[in-house]
């Protein structure tokens, strides 16, 4: 298994989001679902990126594989620019990047069947011969833990929600990528369910060499598999560290009270009915400044006038705050 | 306050019969919370949609539903409506379809409270303002004019909390309450819950997947699998000293928030029974670690432990080492 | 590994029993006179059957008999001939018009609903005109100008089709268009042609074809509307609307001479919208997973 901890600077990251910005038009306004992010993946690391729903986390996902085009920004992946590619070059590069869903039975065609879905990548990467599609096409349903023989004849309804996940991820593997981005792949799971996936992603990450952006809301899930993690709150980054001094340590207030939210299975531990005030503004108009202000406990003047700047106060770990905890 | 005696369901499918609730037996008294966990598919919203009386047409019932001390299954659909609302209320996971998209909240919330309360207008109004302040939604007066798909998830929840508590009932069912909601919105909900709960001293059924929500929350907790009772006990007791091998792998199947990053996770391998299709072992056999052959050949009977409030349905419960084989 | 042992033996046993629903004796019912329809339409020629333009001016509404089953209408033909020689025009008619709905508007609207942009409100506003013009006027116009024949009806019948065969594409098209597996495609690197033909089309056909059975019912009933008008095939060629409106002249005389053709009709249009929603009913994957 991958552990070892890559410092983003050491080579070139894999995937440099720089300054990406995302914003669409709903009715007569605008919404700022990303408002300047940027973010490196280092190569066979797995960053997680956490935060509340209507964060633009999702966007940010589908903007990295200009499934939705970016207003600005750049989306650097080996060096090379996405957000400059059109048609045929940019539809290349897709194959080295692949996404992984939330809801497993809706990302699969439910009139298909398992074999023509898993071997449709490579039907589209121009993979001719039957017998070699067939072959690779039950090398990755074994890897997924399913057995070829009983499933590719099937219909995705015919499985459950932890079976179609398989599924998507083998179809996500057959091509043999190099990254892919899981958006909250897990939170449609049971209990019993997700642990498996969790833990069949992990076995893949390293059995196929991937990095991995990891969209999540759930602190835990995220902390489970990641290297580093990277919370967002409407729209911007406030928090980039090491998943284990994150969660130790968090800078941001906003990573706090993520991390004190989370239900403990613990009776022992009484839930404190602290400073869990409020909900995220609409990103149709985000606040002013640093946009969790209004839900900060240490929000002053200057944070409604000046939008914080993501720096340095450990190493490895970026904060945008002008109070940080640390 | 509510006894749940011997409680069966049974749907007829296309497949065969289901048995959605297999002889379940459980106590609320007032002012404590009962929570009932359990895999989705694993008959606890069937179980609450008993006790309602709420079932679809075809489903076949058995047992005794005393509430009160009035069995509900001999209450005419008459007397039956009146209690629903006034004394029973419940609150269901998704608030969107909860509430009557077309009206606004006050019209549903003032609507309820003349139809039990016989209030007039103005009263009504007024109760419904304070109402709605309670459950912590800021400028109450303006909400009433409002729509739900105005309102977000989390707000909307509050109101569907706020409906539920208009008639002082004396035992609220909260059905996956937090599901739909992100961890800061579902921590703020629990507590609402909670407070509202000890202020009105009412009985409460919270059930949830999540073994996390019942830990610090409830006073007995009930495990359901495929349709059973399989562990239930004080809350304390149970994390304490936990019998069953499925209350026990489902907790390990949680990642925890104080783990190292990329710790394996202990998995409960293949996935919940066909409910059509009765198993003459225990349910949880084929999934379990420590079965043998009796296990399979035979159902344990949910018997006491060492605590008469401390019940488990299990020939080879955990002796001693919750949480050693996690 | 210990996460990966999956029991899919046991699901094997646990196959919805999709295929042996039962289907119902009304469905076999319909099913058997529609293929009596097909069997004595194609066959026509074959059977022996007297010829169903032969006049015979002594047997004129001549009741059932050996000679004449059916009996004659009120130009001495023989009625069965005629009803079965009135099958092959209504049939033909009423499937080659909603094929030609079916491949247009099916096409427009899968393209309209995948697109969207200026070419769907174009294509939505055409069809809206296309709506909003009386089928009746359209249809006298065509054979006024370009004279009657099974082909212009067929046409006609067909363009007017088109608008609604469009609406049901495009209505599932939207909805599907938005789904996981589509933008899954789009993250694969496919192609549109492709996300069209292989992701969108098996999904939006079964609702297309649904609709398409009613559309044969549909067309049967206005054909036969039109030619009892006198705007459809041209006499002496028989088909179901023209023998109701040539029977209705003897109406008080032998009412079965407008009867039969319309049992006829009634039976087939009801078989075709009973078997199109049966069909529907079964084929929708979700029915089976519970």
């Amino acid at each position: 298994m991958m552990q070892q901890y890559q410092p983003a600077t050491s080579h070139a990251p894999l995937l440099e989001v720089d300054n990406l910005v995302v914003e669409y038009p709903v009715g007569a306004r605008t919404v700022h679902a990303v408002s300047g992010v940027s973010l490196q993946i280092a190569r066979g690391e797995t960053l997680g990126l956490v935060g509340e729903s209507g964060c633009g986390k999702s966007t940010l996902g589908r903007a990295v594989l200009q499934l939705r085009r970016p207003t600005s920004g750049k989306v650097l992946f080996d060096g090379q620019d996405l957000t400059a590619m059109q048609g045929d070059t940019l539809r290349l590069m897709r194959r080295r990047v692949q996404l992984i869903f939330q809801d497993p039975i809706a990302s699969l065609n439910p009139r298909r069947r398992i074999g023509d879905i898993v071997a449709e990548p490579l039907m589209i990467a121009g993979v001719k011969d039957p017998a070699k599609r067939k072959q690779l096409v039950d090398e990755v349903l074994a890897a997924v833990g399913l057995d070829p023989a009983l499933v590719v004849g099937r219909l995705p309804h015919e499985f459950s929600g932890g079976q179609c996940q398989r599924i998507c991820i083998a179809r996500a593997l057959v091509l043999n990528p190099e990254f892919i981005i899981c958006d909250e792949p897990v939170s449609a799971l049971d209990v019993s369910i997700r642990a498996q996936i969790l833990n069949l992603l992990e076995e893949m990450k390293s059995r196929f060499g991937l990095t991995l952006l990891f969209i999540a809301h759930d602190l835990a899930v995220v902390k489970a598999v990641s290297d580093r993690v990277a919370v967002m709150y409407l729209g911007r980054l406030c928090e980039v560290g090491p998943s284990e001094q994150l969660f130790a340590k968090p800078a941001h207030p906003y990573t706090a009270l993520l991390i004190e939210a989370i239900p403990v299975p613990d009776p022992d531990v009484r839930p404190t009915e602290t400073v869990r005030v409020g909900e995220p503004p609409s990103p149709i108009a985000p606040p002013s400044g640093c946009r969790f202000r209004t839900r900060c406990p240490r929000a002053d003047a200057r944070c409604s006038a000046e939008m914080p700047e993501l720096r340095v106060v450990a190493p490895g770990q970026l904060v945008a705050c002008h109070h940080p905890l640390i | 306050m509510l006894s749940v005696e011997n409680v069966a369901v049974e749907l007829p499918t296309p497949r065969g019969n289901l048995r959605a609730v297999d002889h379940v037996n459980l106590t609320v008294g007032a002012g404590r919370t009962l929570g009932v966990v359990g895999e989705s598919g694993c008959g606890k919203t069937m179980l609450s949609r008993a006790i309602l009386q709420l079932l679809p047409k075809k489903a076949k019932l058995s047992g005794r539903v005393m509430f009160d001390g009035q069995d509900l299954l001999q209450l005419s659909p008459e007397k039956l409506r009146k209690l629903r609302g006034r004394s029973l209320a419940v609150v269901f996971q998704d608030p969107m379809t909860s509430l009557n998209p077309v009206l606004t909240i006050g019209t549903q919330l003032i609507e309820t409270l003349q139809e039990h309360l016989e209030l007039d207008q103005a009263t009504a109004t007024k109760r419904s303002v304070e109402l709605l302040a309670a459950v912590g939604i800021p400028a109450p007066e303006q909400r009433l004019t409002q729509y739900p798909h105005q309102l977000s998830g989390g707000m909307r929840q509050r109101v569907a909390i706020a409906i539920a508590l208009s008639c002082e009932p004396k035992l609220l069912i909260a059905d996956e309450p937090t599901t739909a909601l992100d961890v800061t919105i579902q921590a703020q909900i629990l507590d609402l819950l909670a407070r509202e709960q000890r202020r009105r001293h009412m009985a409460m059924i919270l059930i949830t997947h999540d073994l996390g929500v019942v830990a610090g929350r409830t006073d007995e907790v009930a495990v359901m699998y495929a349709g059973r009772v399989v562990e239930r006990a004080p809350t304390p007791a149970l994390f304490k000293k936990m019998r069953m091998p499925y209350t026990e792998a489902l907790l390990a199947a949680l990642p925890r928030i104080d783990a190292a990053p990329h710790t394996p996770l202990p998995a409960i391998s293949g996935r919940p029974p066909d409910p059509t299709r009765p198993l003459k072992g225990c349910s949880f056999s084929p999934r379990c670690r420590y079965a043998v052959a009796r296990c399979h050949a035979e159902k344990p009977d949910l018997a006491e432990a060492e605590t008469p409030a401390h019940q488990y349905a299990c020939f080879h419960p955990i002796e001693n080492h919750a949480g050693a084989a996690a | 590994m210990a996460t990966l042992e999956l029991t899919i033996e046991e699901d094997v046993s646990a196959l919805p029993a999709r295929r042996g629903r039962r289907l119902g004796l009304l469905f076999w019912f319909a099913i058997g006179w529609m293929t009596l329809m097909f069997a004595v339409a194609i066959f026509a020629h074959v059977l022996p059957l007297p010829s169903p333009t032969d006049m015979d001016m002594l047997e004129r509404r001549a009741p059932f008999s050996m000679e004449h089953w059916l009996g004659t209408d009120g130009l001495g033909r023989d009625e069965l001939a005629r009803l079965i020689y009135g099958a092959r025009i209504s049939l033909v008619v009423g499937i080659c018009a909603p094929i030609i709905g079916l491949t247009i508007g099916g096409a427009l609207g899968m393209l309209a609903g995948y697109f969207r942009g200026r070419f769907e409100s174009l294509v939505v506003g055409s069809m809206d005109v296309l709506l909003a013009f009386p089928p009746l006027i359209l249809a006298l116009a065509v054979t006024a100008y370009l004279g009657q024949s099974i082909f212009n009806l067929t046409c006609i019948l067909g363009v007017l089709g088109i608008p609604a065969f469009m609406r049901v594409a495009r209505a599932s098209t939207l909805t599907l268009a938005r789904r996981e597996f589509v933008i899954a495609a789009q993250a694969l690197g496919a192609t549109h042609a492709r996300i069209l033909l292989r992701e969108l089309l098996p999904n939006v056909l079964l609702p297309l074809l649904a609709f398409f059975l009613l559309g044969v019912a549909v067309t049967i009933v206005v054909e036969g509307a039109l030619s009892f008008l006198g705007l459809g095939v041209p006499p002496p060629i028989s088909s179901w609307g023209s023998m109701i409106g040539e029977g209705r002249e003897s109406l008080e005389v032998a009412p079965r001479l407008a009867f039969l053709p319309a049992i006829a009709m009634f039976l087939t249009v009801l078989s075709f919208n009973l078997v199109g929603d049966t069909l529907r009913a079964i084929t929708d994957p979700r029915q089976g997973a519970l």
